[in-house]
């Protein structure tokens, strides 16, 4: 169980807009009449892309409502789960994996790079106010490690030097290239590959 | 090693392409109303001849879990859920299965999904996977539009819709009741076991949950026959499996291999070695990090499967294998694995919920010196509280970890650890109100 703080300050109002209601209305008829609730992990997503990667209170209040559901049920899923921020994040978030097998190919010096550049501690915003970072647990690439994601995307086989030349990129408000920067397209090994010749060369 | 032909994910390394057209050729979707047409109890029937164990990690028999779904349906609706919650650090499989095979899961939703009567499938991924779920979802809609699923899928007679559900970041969702508990909008809490989701599950309806591997494996096993999976492999842990060898390898990656390969060949040869070579090896976390470590000597000779690993006290897991070399600090490892542990339980039963972070402050604190020469025995006595006294797995999960630390580097720990907490000179802090007794305990050892 994560700790998570709920930011101090907080907008008045928080309504969907067209598209998002269009979504929310879709997520919804995903499941069986008379259990919206379920649909309450997809809400909390499309809440968090409209207002900027974070989710206030006030939207927790609009999808409570929305779903006919209490605003405790709304409030304890969106404090549980540890995807959905509830402080600003800035425009870019970025995630480092930092578990035994990334750690062990180096994370922590990942680490240290978002340290020296955007901000001392985790989940405090750069000068700017563009982007955070934050030490994650397992992002399911450890094949690929040390990685770490940025919104949406993967940055896979990362070094320290091409890793600060990302964060410089967001700083300046450029999304870098996502995937594998060693320019690796799946999980074979990078050297030696022995299975699924033929097809590799068919 | 396995030969090609016997592969089941032709297009594990993405040479192929994902698309429906490019899987309809390597094979998926080419006579699935033919398979269902044989009914539901030869499918069952066939999966219990392979022998197919779950692939997501605890090894239960599929064909078994299938056959505990009730034989008719009632007045409650049936559901098959897809467990692709992938979060066991050192495991990566099924974010391949996602990307370049998508249709051997969703042929494998339907045929699951007829065997087990149920006529929705929620497929649970994680939230991370944003790519590999629109992936997933290009796939299911590329399947609606020609017919292989929806109404009368595959002009088999039975509907199907399938839908993914996003998580968001809980470990614990990947608990298959929690995971449920998750779909139904609440908190991902593990529920009580009995009743099984095979009774009780999603919405109180009777469910089976089954791994993303386990279900992408089931088309091929009916059309290449019940025989041929159990042909490979050892008895009782059969057909093929795939690994992910991360950690200090020359080159990390995920191969498919026959089960009970062994632990050294998946190494040296689909990964390229140990960094520093075999020597340098320090231990290797065999099934993703809830399973405890061997050591050098016993992954000499170690094959991967279930049962030989429970042998060597460990299990094969999800088969994330993670090596980990000399130039490591092991305790420290194992203290990042506590923290894992600690982050992501869940908190509903008190021992794990203290216990976990407990395990992780003591290997901290071990990691740098700091412990005691006690505290080696308080921690296992810590796991042994923890382990078997929680409602879910997760507890064994966070225990066996640091039990297997234990077991193989002791020696390690308690040369490290020599902090004596006894004041042992007459000094006069006054906070220090047991002080006294300290003395006296002193002079009666020194008496």
């Amino acid at each position: 169980m994560s700790l998570k703080k709920v930011s101090k300050e907080q907008p008045d109002k928080f309504e969907f807009s067209d598209e998002n209601l269009d979504l929310a209305k879709k997520v919804v008829s995903n499941y069986p009449t008379g259990k919206k609730k379920s649909a309450v992990m997809a809400l909390l997503y499309l809440a968090q892309k409209q207002n900027n990667n974070w989710i206030p209170l006030a939207a927790m209040k609009y999808i409570a409502k929305y779903l006919e559901i209490s605003y405790i049920n709304v409030y304890e899923v969106a404090t549980f789960y540890s995807m959905y921020n509830l402080a600003p994040v800035g425009k870019y978030f970025i995630q480092i994996c930092t578990t035994t097998p990334c750690m062990i190919r180096g994370a922590y010096k990942l680490v240290d790079v978002c340290k020296k550049n955007i901000s001392e501690k985790e989940n405090e915003l750069s000068g700017n106010k563009i982007c955070s970072w934050t030490e994650v647990e397992c992002l399911g690439a450890c094949i690929s490690a040390p990685m770490a994601q940025i919104n949406d995307d993967y940055y896979e086989d990362l070094n320290t030097k091409q890793f600060e030349s990302i964060v410089k990129d967001i700083l300046k408000d450029k999304k870098p290239k996502a995937g594998s920067y060693r320019g690796r397209v799946s999980s074979e090994p990078e050297k030696n590959r022995q299975t699924l010749l033929e097809t590799k060369n068919a | 090693m396995l030969e090609d032909k016997d592969r089941i994910f032709k297009n594990l390394y993405n040479d192929l392409g994902a698309d429906l057209e490019s899987a309809k050729k390597r094979g998926d979707w080419s006579n699935t109303k033919e398979i269902c047409s044989k009914g539901q109890d030869w499918i069952i029937e066939e999966v219990k001849k392979s022998e197919l164990r779950g692939r997501g990690g605890a090894g239960f028999p599929t064909g078994l879990k299938w056959s505990f779904a009730p034989k008719k349906v009632g007045t409650k609706p049936h559901y098959l859920v897809i467990n692709a919650d992938e979060s066991e650090p050192g495991t990566c499989k099924d974010r391949d299965i996602l990307r370049f095979e998508p249709h051997k899961l969703i042929e494998g939703c339907l045929i699951a999904s007829y065997a087990v009567n149920a006529h929705k499938c929620y497929i649970y991924l994680r939230g991370e996977y944003y790519n590999e779920g629109a992936k997933l979802q290009s796939a299911i809609d590329e399947a609606y539009k020609a017919n292989l699923i929806g109404k009368n899928s595959s002009g088999t007679g039975w509907d199907l819709d399938i839908y993914i559900h996003y998580g968001a970041g809980a470990y614990i969702c990947g608990e298959e009741t929690a995971l449920l508990e998750s779909i139904e909008g609440n908190k991902g809490q593990p529920r009580l076991k009995p009743p099984f989701p095979a009774l009780v599950g999603l919405y109180g309806c009777p469910t089976i949950i089954n791994n993303v591997e386990t279900i992408a494996v089931v088309p091929t096993i009916l059309r290449k026959g019940s025989n041929w999976f159990a042909s490979l492999g050892k008895p009782k842990n059969t057909g093929t499996k795939i690994f992910c060898i991360s950690g200090n390898v020359n080159s990390p990656c995920n191969v498919e291999e026959e089960m009970g390969i062994k632990l050294k060949d998946l190494i040296e040869k689909h990964a390229g070695g140990v960094v520093g070579g075999w020597d340098n090896l320090q231990a290797v976390i065999p099934g993703g990090s809830s399973m405890p470590m061997l050591s050098k000597e016993i992954s000499e000779n170690i094959t991967m499967d279930f049962d030989s690993l429970v042998e060597n006290k460990s299990g094969l897991g999800t088969a994330g294998v993670i090596v980990i070399n000399k130039d490591q600090d092991i305790i420290k490892c194992m203290a990042r694995i506590a923290r894992f542990y600690k982050h992501e339980s869940c908190g509903q039963c008190t021992p794990c919920r203290e216990g976990s972070g407990w395990m992780w402050r003591i290997l901290e604190r071990m990691a740098k010196g700091e412990a005691s020469k006690d505290e080696v025995n308080m921690l296992s006595d810590v796991t042994k509280q923890i382990e078997g006294h929680t409602i879910c797995a997760f507890g064994e999960g966070s225990a066996w970890p640091v039990q297997g630390l234990l077991r193989h580097f002791k020696k390690e720990i308690i040369e490290r650890n020599n902090f004596d907490p006894l004041v042992k000179d007459n000094k006069n802090i006054p906070y220090l109100i047991d002080q006294h007794i300290l003395e006296e305990d002193i002079k009666n050892v020194k008496g």
